[in-house]
């Protein structure tokens, strides 16, 4: 075995060792965990909101917030839901590139991208409080 | 009251009117003398857009370049043309100097109204310069015409908080950016507004316009005008008073006392409702039967401009919308307020928002 594949090996039994243990405390979680996944979905949010104020996500320095007020006006609550120009059932992801693609003149992003994702959270939590509706309006 | 429809209106548009229709409103004011009868139009929020050097958004670009052909059409020729704010995206020279380019264009002599966007960067200087006071009055056909600079808010805010105007102008220009300041017409302005009023006969008809709505519906997103009621109480006096705003880039009217209220289209982009904000209280006009929901997929959708008819001092807002039906929202002497001829009883599905 050469060195890079011992250290590979020992990593992985590191890793197993990791999961086996967490797995006896699965259902357990304190506050500190509670903390943390706030925390990291609180900076979503915000990372989310500088994208959505980003004059370079475009091309032509328009931002999402210029049409949509508080992310008003986007209604992740109805997706996935069919829009009559694409011809098909929908997410929002896709209308969320639709607009980068139009009004921004820029490229799509990736669904997984790191901004699409932080996009989501920001849109999502300004309309925390709103029944899910998906398909409708 | 007379309502002009589009075809009458634009007539000899030919072509061009074929498959558009645009975004200007259109007054048409009214009087027992039909001599007096008269009509403008009233061009708003254009939000001209710089990228680079000579590159500015199309989209905007194309919003206002429509608006100006299809003013330019309008058979009978409107008296004069209101531009009601917001020129400018981020208040640079380049952006009202390309705008006004633009407007240059119009046929009829148009009269200015100072938006924030036109402001924040510069303090309004480079648009004085360009186009004179920020707020004046005229007597046209036995009416009296106001115009007030509505966007200006506390001197502190103003003067002492922000590194440079371009960071000003940038806050500013977030209409949901909560380090934002409430717009207000100010001190001076309201006792200047007191004198010139002093010498105008309660029976005369006095239209004002602004940027922002005279009259408070949503902090949040500024529709909304700090010392509103300071200024309603200097218009109370009147028998027939309208006050015309841009600012809100969607329909809103209202009647509070003597007062009609008419917001403009925007030539740029529409704006929700602020109740589709789910976080906010706001207090839209109960009167009000909102604009169709927008269309994403066709950009000048829930854009447009208006002209407006003046019969007997009283006003007909006529919206010209692409791709929709238009609107005409008149005052009827039986309730006393501006309905929509068409809606106001009989809403449509689109018109209902979330």
């Amino acid at each position: 075995m050469t060195s890079k594949t011992v250290t590979m090996v020992v990593l992985i039994t590191a890793v197993l060792l990791m999961t086996g243990i967490q797995a006896v405390q699965a259902d357990e979680y304190t506050s500190a965990d509670l903390e943390l996944w706030q925390n990291e979905y609180d900076a979503a949010v915000k990372r989310g909101r500088q994208v959505f104020t980003d004059q370079k996500l475009g091309t032509n320095g328009v931002v999402c917030a210029q049409c949509h007020p508080n992310a008003a006006n986007t209604h992740p609550e109805t997706y996935p839901k069919y829009q009559k120009q694409l011809g098909k059932v929908a997410t929002m992801a896709e209308m969320i590139n639709f607009c980068i693609m139009n009004p921004l003149e820029g490229s799509a992003l990736a669904l997984d991208d790191q901004r699409m994702v932080d996009m989501q959270a920001y849109i999502t939590n300004e309309r925390k409080g709103e029944s899910l509706a998906p398909g409708k309006h | 009251m007379k309502i002009l429809n589009r075809r009458d209106l634009l007539k000899g548009a030919g072509a061009l009117v074929a498959g558009a229709t645009l975004p200007i409103s259109l007054v048409e004011m009214a009087f027992a003398d039909s001599s007096l009868n008269f009509t403008f139009a009233y061009i708003s929020d254009s939000h001209i857009q710089q990228i680079k050097g000579s590159k500015f958004v199309r989209n905007w670009d194309r919003g206002l370049i429509r608006a100006v052909a299809e003013a330019n059409l309008m058979n009978p020729r409107p008296d004069f043309i209101f531009y009601g704010g917001d020129i400018a995206q981020l208040g640079k020279k380049s952006e009202i100097d390309h705008g006004l380019d633009i407007l240059s264009g119009l046929r009829d002599k148009v009269h200015y109204v100072m938006g924030e966007h036109d402001y924040y960067l510069d303090l309004g200087e480079h648009w004085k310069k360009r186009l004179g006071p920020d707020h004046y009055s005229f007597d046209h056909k036995g009416m009296h015409f106001v115009v007030l600079n509505s966007i200006l808010t506390y001197d502190d805010w103003t003067y002492d908080r922000w590194k440079d105007g371009e960071e000003r102008m940038g806050v500013m220009a977030g209409l949901d950016d909560h380090r934002g300041s409430p717009f207000m017409v100010g001190e001076k302005q309201r006792a200047w507004l007191k004198k010139d009023l002093a010498k105008v006969d309660v029976n005369t008809p006095v239209t004002v316009l602004s940027h922002s709505p005279l009259q408070k519906i949503y902090r949040g997103w500024n529709f909304w005008t700090e010392d509103a009621e300071q200024i309603q109480a200097l218009l109370k006096p009147f028998k027939k008073v309208n006050v015309f705003y841009g600012h809100v880039h969607q329909i809103q009217y209202n009647q509070i006392g003597n007062i009609s209220f008419h917001a403009a289209m925007a030539t740029a982009w529409p704006w929700p409702y602020p109740q589709s904000n789910a976080k906010a209280e706001s207090s839209l006009p109960k009167l009000t039967v909102q604009m169709n929901r927008a269309d994403p997929f066709f950009e000048r959708d829930a854009t447009g401009w208006q002209y407006i008819d003046i019969h007997s001092g009283n006003a007909t807002m006529n919206f010209s919308l692409p791709d929709n039906s238009p609107r005409t929202v008149a005052f009827n002497p039986a309730t006393g307020r501006p309905e929509d001829v068409k809606y106001q009883h009989n809403r449509i599905p689109p018109q209902t928002h979330f």
